[in-house]
């Protein structure tokens, strides 16, 4: 099955229903998209499709066909994301950190603590309650001066 | 140049942002299994057989029967076995061991399982199987209610609690030397390796590695010894690497939990306000093997006065076995249970005197030269009344206290305090090493304490880095190996800086004279490696009656203070959280960002413990196992958590660090309970679901 895989063209062969995770994670080799409960709960296992976040333990294979897959390897190593989840240990275990980051690719400039909040609603982090991840996502996104409380 | 008390990057920083951080489901292996466990599906009962249908092709099974040495995980008390022989005491227990190159037929076989069923016990009020009891006294209980003008009674129940770190237990077992090497998602590699020891003898060859662990929580204290054992069995039967991975349901019902706790207290006060006796009794439900209980209920009962003065007091503690999966650590090991129920409790006596939150705490916090439950007289370090008025102050209380009264919003506030390290004389029988080497650029930090999101490599490379004046970039740590890295004990009981901190900070002290002015590079180049091994040092001072549970409890404590603000919704009768504040001292704070993440999320993990995360058990086991059914605070569950550090140097840790990792899940359930008497509803069990309050709205 042809789709783009992080900006270069990708043809897998796997069964159309398998999940999008265990494509990326065996027959791609891309681990950084990470399993945390197999049922879409807990947002680990984020990508964009079509520059959308999807749940890619919930996406079957199929789905993926001419579609734009990217994952948190084609970000590089480079993404202010990147740079400020770490300086802000917005990672603490970092089991979570891929898919957050990439759930939080989709805000606008500046976002508010309630538009943060909204977005990553679907990831679930156990270590940081969530406050370092805002920080991170301020440094690198832009801060709304002093954000509102929600 | 010093780093202690700056934010540097974290070592692990950008892997983990690049997704380049290998935990142990990302890990392959030349011509790696599956491997799959086969549990009961009864509580209690006797297996009578065992039939394994369908296809069996390229299949290896393992059962008791094929454990070269003990079926004994290897811990505090030797009853747990790796698989079940003929007795069955608790559902989802491990009886057999599927191993298969693909997942896909592996979850295809069938295995039918006849038992004899016996009665099962799940209430630990019923149960007469105690696993440990204890008995703190202090002073002279009667006497100390003869003195009371009001004694106050009250009954506490807490409820279990799942870890849900966000990386399910995976374990991957590879034949080695004629032995073993796995490699996992674990805390405690030592602890592992000495069950395996169990398991194969102590002949073979074992080899222990931490991958990168995606959370731990205590969750993964005990029970990856369980798992490697496993993987083990299987990959010395089939000759090959195999691989376990629990699904999340697999990992909520059948790995251990937070204990369920009972807690009943009697309190002597006088009119203005101080407290003559406490007499408290714990029951906690153990499950259905010893595991780690023993210190649980330790811990829980030592915590259990609170941190109050006072001269009178008596505290008895009960583990007991049902017939569940067993219960295990959990950030807090016993303390959140126990000091949910003394501040609960604290509150109605303050209401029963009429005297305010704050000056009620004032009189009877611990303060300097105090002694505690156990007789242990406390030191300059002792932070109660300035976190206390800190957290005060800081949350604008005495005025929302006011201004909130008659309306759907609520304060509340609680004091807490957790002892470092292991209690009494557990750190002198650990022993634990830490080693430094010299390399050609720098030096490397070999220690077993693992990083499972805390920051341990980051703070460890700090105190190298200052305490040898040398750059942070040039310290780098070592991945832990159990054939590569000493004993530094387990990764638990907020130990990891003080105590084993220490130790490297004593090692490179040592590593700074050697080079005697040099950089390593330039005395590597001259003198090549150099390898400095120290262990930990007691203080002389501490003593410690293990029976009488008299004298100094842990070595120091670190002290918090949380005010918690709520609203309740009149239709739905949901509480939440609106504002948090927390306000900690732990000594020194090495990372002042790894600290505030520590205190941050311990936060929330206490929130949803008191709120939201209710385990339903039925038949033994856990009937909601799924992140759906099982909830945890997402990021619209989290208020605002307000965080502030105080210092308080204790003489004998790193920089004057104590342990901060448990401390602050202890404060946020009994702060957010009060909050909920402060809207006039009597809750005395968590988690406070809408039923629950709605009950205590029923009873207003």
């Amino acid at each position: 099955m042809r789709f783009t895989l992080n900006g270069s063209p990708a043809d897998v062969d796997a069964h159309p229903m398998k999940r999008l995770l265990d494509v990326l994670r065996e027959e791609c080799s891309l681990t950084g998209t990470k399993e945390g409960c197999g049922e879409g709960e807990c947002g680990a296992c984020t990508v964009l499709m079509d520059g959308k976040p999807v749940v890619s333990c919930l996406v079957p294979f199929a789905q993926a066909e001419g579609a734009e897959v990217t994952t948190i390897e084609g970000l590089g190593d480079d993404h202010p994301l990147q740079h400020h989840f770490m300086n802000e240990a917005g990672a603490q275990c970092g089991i979570c950190t891929p898919g957050m980051i990439m759930a939080a690719m989709v805000l606008a400039p500046k976002p508010t603590l309630d538009e943060i909040r909204v977005a990553l609603a679907g990831n679930l982090c156990r270590c940081t309650g969530y406050e370092a991840i805002y920080r991170a996502i301020w440094k690198a996104m832009g801060d709304m001066a002093t954000p509102s409380e929600a | 140049m010093r780093v202690v008390g700056t934010s540097v990057p974290r070592k692990d920083g950008i892997g983990k942002a690049t997704g380049r951080a290998l935990y142990a489901d990302d890990l392959s292996f030349p011509g790696m299994l599956h491997g799959r466990t086969i549990r009961s599906t009864i509580p209690r009962g006797r297996v009578r057989g065992v039939h394994v249908k369908g296809n069996t092709a390229g299949l290896t099974i393992a059962d008791h029967r094929d454990i070269p040495n003990r079926n004994i995980v290897a811990l505090i008390v030797d009853d747990q076995p790796f698989l079940v022989e003929t007795e069955v005491r608790h559902a989802a227990e491990p009886i057999l061991l599927l191993a298969h190159e693909s997942k896909e037929a592996l979850l295809r076989v069938e295995v039918e399982i006849d038992y004899a069923v016996e009665t099962p016990i799940y209430d630990p009020e019923q149960s007469t199987g105690v696993l440990k009891s204890l008995l703190i006294e202090k002073g002279d209980l009667e006497r100390g209610f003869r003195d009371a003008d009001l004694i106050v009674q009250g009954t506490y129940r807490t409820g279990h609690q799942e870890h849900v770190y966000i990386e399910p237990n995976a374990v991957i077992a590879v034949p080695e030397n004629d032995g073993i090497a796995v490699y996992g998602s674990i805390q405690c590699p030592f602890y592992v390796a000495k069950a395996l020891r169990s398991l194969l003898g102590t002949e073979r060859h074992i080899r222990v590695v931490q991958t990168e662990t995606g959370g731990g929580f205590g969750g993964k204290e005990e029970y990856p010894s369980m798992i490697a054992g496993h993987a083990t069995l299987l990959a010395l039967k089939s000759g090959r690497p195999v691989k376990i991975v629990y699904d999340r349901e697999e990992d909520m019902v059948a790995t251990t939990k937070r204990h369920p706790s009972i807690v009943r207290h009697r309190t002597g006060v006088t009119r203005d306000g101080r407290l003559t006796a406490i007499d408290v009794d714990i029951v906690l439900d153990g499950g259905a093997y010893v595991t780690l209980s023993p210190t649980v209920l330790s811990r829980g009962g030592i915590h259990a006065a609170g941190p109050y003065r006072c001269d009178n007091v008596r505290i008895n503690g009960r583990a007991m076995f049902t017939n569940t999966p067993p219960n295990g650590a959990f950030r807090g090991f016993g303390a959140p249970q126990t000091q949910f129920a003394v501040e609960a409790h604290m509150e109605r006596v303050a209401e029963a005197l009429g005297m305010d939150s704050v000056t009620f705490r004032e009189t009877n916090a611990l303060r300097p030269g105090d002694t505690t439950a156990t007789g242990q007289t406390l030191g300059n370090d002792t932070s109660a009344l300035a976190v206390l008025r800190e957290a005060v102050k800081r949350s604008d209380f005495a005025r929302k206290r006011t201004a909130y009264a008659g309306t759907n919003k609520g304060i509340g506030l609680s004091l807490y305090y957790h002892g470092s390290g292991f209690t009494g004389s557990g750190e002198l029988r650990l022993a634990s090493k830490a080693q430094l080497d010299l390399t050609d650029h720098g030096v490397r930090i070999l220690v077993s304490s693992t990083e499972i999101g805390q920051g341990t490599r980051t703070m460890h490379a700090q105190i190298v880095s200052d305490a040898m004046g040398i750059p942070y970039e040039q310290v780098e740590v070592a991945q832990p190996d159990t054939k590569l890295v000493p004993d530094s004990g387990p990764t638990v009981a907020s130990r990891t800086c003080m105590i084993v901190g220490r130790i490297l900070e004593r090692c490179a002290l040592e590593m700074k004279e050697t080079l005697a002015g040099q950089s390593p590079a330039e005395y590597f180049a001259k003198h090549g490696a150099v390898s400095i091994l120290k262990e930990h040092i007691q203080p002389s001072w501490i003593e410690w009656d293990e029976d009488a549970y008299r004298g100094d409890a842990y070595a120091t404590y670190s002290w918090g203070c949380n005010v918690a603000e709520v609203e309740m919704d009149p239709d739905t009768y949901e509480v939440r959280p609106s504002h948090m504040t927390a306000v900690e001292e732990f000594g020194k704070a090495i990372h002042p960002v790894l600290a505030r993440g520590q205190i941050e999320g311990g936060t929330a993990q206490g929130i949803g413990f008191a709120l939201i995360e209710h385990v339903v058990m039925r038949d033994g086991l856990m009937a909601n196992g799924t992140l759906t059914n099982y909830t945890i605070p997402t990021t619209l569950d989290t208020p605002v958590i307000d965080v502030e550090i105080l210092e308080n140097p204790y003489p004998d840790g790193p920089f004057g660090a104590k342990g901060l990792g448990e401390l602050p899940i202890d404060g946020p359930a009994p702060a957010l309970i009060n909050a909920m008497r402060h809207l006039g509803l009597d809750v005395r069990e968590i988690p406070a679901t809408p039923e629950t309050i709605l009950r205590a709205c029923a009873s207003r």
